[in-house]
């Protein structure tokens, strides 16, 4: 293939198909979110347009484009207008960087031949992926408090305000949580000579034990918070204060109708996928299949398998997008919102120090690791700086162990 | 360079993809503008003054933490990137500018500053 072909396959297909991509997901979530719901309300939720209710939100979002957009007479009229693309671009333009499965070798014929084209499974990478991961979940903010300020209604004022204070609060958290990742990262590169900042590095340094090897477990207190962090990031409950409706009606959209209105729904949609995506490239082994590696379950590896093997790691990473996304929509009907005060403080006191600890025990775990000699494998040995594997290891045998004797009742607490 | 090119289009097409959703909005939406319909929302009551008024002070506050230690958190990402090619001096400074970070943090922390008494 040639260098003008390669690059508009680059530059230009793949950008349409990875926005085209997560563009179809939002009617997917939109429709998981209500049957969900549903079902966790014991009803029966939307089941008249199309198989099991699927088509509902497309139907929805042809109403919303049939609907009179209102723009009040009072508001600050570009800002107005300008917030919901403003809201929609960087949710949209963050998964450039992300790799969503294996580099697909088109050969000459179905079973063989020489390769003739690499269709890479991610739009760039560059040596940048986590800074603008970062960059773009900042510019987020603009949106929803532009949005808030531009409509001149108190509800959206309030809602913005809110907004804006919240999602710098636990960007902060966010941005921690990964500097462990990426300081693992860097050490794994500089044995292997992969580009540090990279998300492909990031998704190498986890092969090996199948789900075992995979980051969440080895940096499970940076896992946590950013999984809390994410949440908050995307203003879903229990942290979507900005969109209170019980005290702010509807926070900073109140003032929208019609597609405007839809647009900060798809970009909230798109920002969970993506951040999801980003998740699962840091901490749950990206697009690699969680059997791959381990002995017993080799049978199940169909990596060298023409078609299939350049499709099962795409099947994989959906599933896991898929599943963080039923866990965002699960927490959203499990937990009630926060209080305003308790969300800055957990954010503040709790989220920001474990995170900036976790950052000192794993840069001291890889500096000694580092003195040894090498960075580790994933079993733990016996020298004394893999005492931290080892407490690692206790604190879930312990975790699982009190799990397992509480449900049988061996171990409850005697006055219920 | 080249491999920027992408990241270029891709804000690019996304940019052209919501630009251009609002505006086949309004081509199919009706537009029937009424003096009732363009007042602020408040549920119905008609509003006496301008909206935006004074905010509470402990958001500026929060803002200006967020500047501080954001410029904090940047500064670890060009560590933790080299970490691995630095090791032990790199940790060693590290762990010192996370000293200096702590006791700002206590500071604050002292000060009330993510106490919101509401």
């Amino acid at each position: 293939m040639d260098a003008g072909w390669e690059f508009i396959l680059r530059a230009l297909i793949m950008p349409l198909l990875v926005i085209i991509g997560v563009m179809s997901a939002v009617p997917i979530w939109i429709w998981l979110e209500r049957r969900l719901s549903a079902r966790i309300h014991q009803r029966l939720g939307p089941n008249r347009v199309g198989p099991a209710g699927l088509f509902q939100p497309l139907a929805d979002a042809v109403k919303l484009l049939f609907k009179e957009d209102i723009t009040p007479s009072h508001v600050d009229r570009l800002v107005y207008l300008l917030a919901p693309v403003v809201a929609l671009i960087p949710a949209l333009a963050a998964f450039a960087v992300i790799p969503f499965g294996r580099d697909l070798n088109v050969r000459q014929y179905l079973f063989g031949g020489p390769v003739v084209a690499t269709i890479p499974a991610q739009v760039a990478d560059a040596n940048v992926g986590v800074l603008w991961i970062l960059a773009l979940s900042s510019l987020a903010v603009y949106g929803v408090v532009l949005a808030g300020w531009a409509s001149n209604n108190k509800f959206s004022l309030l809602g913005g305000v809110r907004s804006a204070a919240q999602m710098i609060s636990y960007e902060l958290a966010l941005g921690l949580s990964v500097v462990a990742i990426v300081l693992s990262n860097s050490v794994f590169a500089s044995a292997s000579g992969a580009s540090t900042l990279s998300l492909r590095t990031a998704v190498a340094s986890q092969q090996g034990l199948g789900l075992l090897s995979w980051n969440a477990w080895w940096h499970l207190p940076a896992f946590l918070v950013f999984v809390v962090c994410a949440i908050a990031e995307t203003n879903r409950a229990p942290f979507d204060l900005p969109e209170a409706e019980s005290e702010l009606t509807g926070g900073f959209h109140t003032e929208y109708s019609s597609f405007r209105f839809a647009m900060f729904f798809m970009g909230e949609y798109a920002h969970m996928t993506t951040l999801s995506a980003v998740g699962v490239t840091l901490f749950l082994g990206g697009w690699l299949s969680p059997f791959a590696g381990i002995p017993l379950l080799g049978a199940l590896n169909v990596s060298s398998v023409p078609v299939l093997g350049a499709l099962m790691p795409l099947a994989w990473f959906g599933l896991k997008v898929f599943l963080c996304i039923a866990g965002f929509i699960w927490l959203r009907f499990t937990l009630p919102r926060m209080r305003w005060d308790q969300l800055m403080k957990l954010g503040w006191m709790v989220l920001l120090p474990v995170a900036l600890a976790w950052v000192a025990v794993t840069g001291v775990y890889h500096g000694l690791a580092g003195l040894v000699g090498g960075p580790r494998g994933l079993v733990p040995s016996f020298d004394p700086v893999d005492i931290y594997r080892w407490l690692v290891l206790l604190t879930y045998l312990g975790v699982g162990l009190m799990l397992y004797f509480r449900k049988t009742g061996k171990l409850a607490p005697a006055a219920a | 360079m080249s491999e920027y090119a992408p990241l270029v289009m891709m804000l690019l097409i996304a940019g052209v993809f919501a630009g251009a959703l609002p505006v086949v909005s309004a081509l199919l939406g009706r537009s029937r503008p009424s003096e009732r319909k363009l007042l602020p929302y408040e549920c119905g009551i008609i509003p006496e003054q301008e909206a935006i008024g004074p905010v509470s002070v402990k958001f500026g506050v929060t803002a200006m933490l967020f500047l501080l230690f954001d410029v904090e958190v940047i500064f670890f990402y060009p560590w933790a990137a080299a970490f691995g090619q630095m090791g032990l001096f790199a940790l060693l400074e590290m762990l010192l500018f996370m000293a200096i970070l702590l006791v700002g943090y206590l500071y604050v922390w002292k000060r009330g500053a993510f106490e919101w008494e509401l």
